[in-house]
């Protein structure tokens, strides 16, 4: 079936409510959390295997770039995961309005950010 | 009635589910992990295998393992749906991820098993 929608993709001139920003990002974060997941595997794997292996794995994480790569992924995973929480709130009723969808939103980037400069802070 | 086609989402219900479910038991492990880390920080090797030694722990990692490639998939099989409009070049990523997921769902395994 064809279809000859208009479609409007200037992402440079495209506003976005605050709502529909946690939404792709929450999407985005979610596809590079997949893209992560080897990498997640073998460091988890490494972490047990050995003494030597742990050790390398704590001497590679303690390359500022290391730590970098980390917090961008773990800010990564808290939006996921506070956006995510929204999502289980709203599918259940919760927030579902206009006014407190927005107040969850601002919620969700608040939270991540904050807990990402926390935990951050501790990595670093 | 929904058209059923084999790179669709189907009645959906069970996907949604799926993805609620894996997401509900990964919160939860999420936080044990967290707290564990919050009382002891900066783990040596001892410590941290010691967190993996018992039966029951690698059970329950390879259980979050497993919710997580689960909701990957969904959350995947989503994206894709949405900008990848072939049928045949989705069959092919489709095909693809769930095959990678399976393989990490065998070398997570080897690795809680493995040591």
């Amino acid at each position: 079936m064809q279809k000859n929608r208009p479609k409007y993709l200037d992402l440079r001139r495209i506003h976005l409510p605050v709502s529909g920003w946690v939404s792709i990002l929450h999407r985005v974060t979610g596809l590079l959390l997949f893209l992560a997941l080897p990498l997640l595997l073998w460091t988890l794997q490494y972490s047990l295997r050995s003494p030597e292996t742990y050790a390398m794995l704590a001497w590679m994480f303690s390359h500022p770039a290391s730590k970098i790569f980390l917090i961008v992924m773990l800010w990564a995973f808290l939006h996921h995961f506070c956006a995510g929480v929204r999502h289980l709130g709203l599918d259940l009723g919760y927030g579902v309005e206009l006014a407190q969808a927005r107040g969850s939103s601002k919620g969700v980037l608040v939270a991540s950010l904050a807990l990402t400069a926390l935990l951050g802070a501790r990595i670093w | 009635m929904v058209e059923r086609i084999v790179t669709g989402a189907r009645y959906g219900l069970r996907s949604w589910l799926l993805q609620r479910l894996s997401a509900a038991v990964m919160a939860l492990y999420t936080l044990f992990i967290a707290a564990w880390l919050l009382q002891h920080p900066h783990p040596d090797y001892a410590q941290w295998t010691g967190l993996f030694a018992s039966d029951v722990m690698r059970s329950v990692s390879l259980l979050f393992l497993l919710a997580v490639f689960g909701h990957a998939w969904v959350g995947v099989r989503d994206v894709v749906m949405d900008y990848v409009k072939p049928a045949g070049a989705r069959l092919a990523i489709h095909a693809t991820v769930i095959v990678l997921l399976m393989l990490y769902a065998i070398w997570s395994v080897q690795i809680l098993w493995g040591f």
